[in-house]
């Protein structure tokens, strides 16, 4: 079977040496390049294929061109809902729930407007409504355990799958709004420093390290909060802690 | 983000650190002209049809995707939180590029699409443990008469 594909990891692909492979400088996440660009990702897709045609190997090239500039960088987002003014300053016991509710009912216009235009969502995977989504993880946050929707996989992997429905709707109604801003790094920024949401699932994280069991410890290092995120709810020497569990040691494990 | 240099340190280091594997020698299968190929989409994004099983940790096994699949069917179960995940959200071209290989294969640049495409789930620690898993795949498609894989990672 010949074989041929995109690199992520130009370091990576250089060791392995496979017959042929295409490095895209493109953010993980995004190997064809950017979303709603049939032209630019079928410019990838065939520079990739068009290294069968080499008459001999291994090849490693290089696509030429970042992805195309779209939204501004950094630019503010402007929320379409109104969030708490400060997610990290609000009492886990009582306000934090509360503009957590709010900030998933202020969200669901946009959800479905976003459904209706694309046609489809990524937001449910555990076969629950965005609010019940919301629920399920704040009940874990919390500390209890929650009934888990999805027979024949763990609750702490229902918990995982969930977060991510729960993501997914926060930035599929925010990519939603016209003019919104959909650059990943704004979204990644927006989400884990101003929503109320992400102060939840770094509850959870909290949680679930408090918990017994390989993928809670798992949950609670690398799964739920993003290596580069750790900041944002960790300093000094918990920071230090909770990244050196989110790093190397654990790779075997997780290699991301 | 995929450039190295425009990372932090810290995850530089995680990524130059990384093990990855060896092996002792590079295949080279050559085939038909680009044109005359069948080829099959392979990621690695942790991809499922909703109603099938999502990716548990570690997982080795790969989902079928049929080429039919709708793209509302298109979920990702993936365990890791460390890569965009909202370009899929907006697109899935941007990870599972089957509209561009279908415009390709009409267009006559590639011969024809496989009946199947496949996904795998990434952040395997040993990656050599796939192996059997992977060319149980290559029997699968071959007999599918696919002579080309296009392996796209997340």
């Amino acid at each position: 079977m010949a074989t041929t594909q995109i690199s992520l990891i130009r370091v990576h692909t250089e060791r392995i040496r496979p017959p042929r492979a295409l490095w895209v400088p493109f953010e993980l996440g995004r190997p064809i390049g950017p979303h709603g660009n049939p032209a630019f990702q079928t410019r990838v897709v065939r520079a990739a294929l068009e290294l069968l045609e080499r008459p001999e190997g291994p090849v490693l090239e290089d696509f030429p061109d970042d992805e195309p500039a779209g939204t501004e960088p950094e630019a503010p987002l402007a929320c379409p809902v109104s969030f708490a003014a400060s997610a990290a300053e609000l009492d886990v016991e009582a306000a934090l729930p509360d503009a957590f509710r709010a900030e998933v009912d202020g969200l669901r216009d946009w959800y479905d407007a976003a459904v209706r235009e694309r046609g489809r969502t990524t937001a449910n995977t555990v076969g629950l409504a965005p609010e019940a989504v919301a629920e399920f993880v704040a009940a874990f946050a919390r500390g209890q355990d929650p009934d888990n929707p999805l027979p024949g996989v763990s609750p702490a992997m229902a918990l995982k799958m969930a977060t991510e429905d729960l993501k997914a709707y926060y930035n599929e109604s925010m990519t939603a709004r016209p003019g919104g801003n959909t650059d990943p790094v704004s979204l990644e920024n927006w989400f884990w420093g101003e929503t109320a949401a992400a102060r939840v699932l770094n509850e959870a994280r909290r949680e679930c390290l408090r918990r017994d069991g390989r993928e809670y410890l798992f949950l609670g290092s690398n799964w739920l909060v993003p290596r580069r995120q750790l900041h944002r709810f960790e300093s000094g020497a918990a920071l230090a802690a909770a990244v050196a569990a989110a790093s190397p040691e654990r790779r075997r494990d997780d290699a991301r | 983000m995929a450039r190295l240099d425009r990372m932090s340190p810290r995850l530089q280091e995680h990524f130059l650190t990384m093990p990855c594997p060896a092996f002792d020698a590079t295949p080279w299968v050559t085939g038909p002209p680009l044109a005359e190929r069948r080829v099959a989409l392979i990621s690695t994004a942790g991809l499922h049809r909703r109603d099938d099983r999502p990716f548990s940790p570690g997982s080795l096994e790969y989902r079928r995707i049929p080429a039919h699949t709708p793209p509302d069917d298109l979920v990702m179960s993936h365990v890791s939180t460390n890569f965009d995940r909202t370009g899929f959200q907006q697109d899935w071209n941007v990870v599972f590029p089957l509209d561009r290989l279908r415009e390709l294969a009409a267009a006559g640049v590639v011969g024809s699409l496989a009946r199947d495409h496949y996904s795998f789930m990434g952040a395997i620690g040993d990656t050599h443990a796939l192996e059997p898993h992977a060319r149980e795949l290559a029997r699968t498609m071959q007999a599918d008469g696919v002579d080309t894989a296009l392996l796209v990672p997340v």
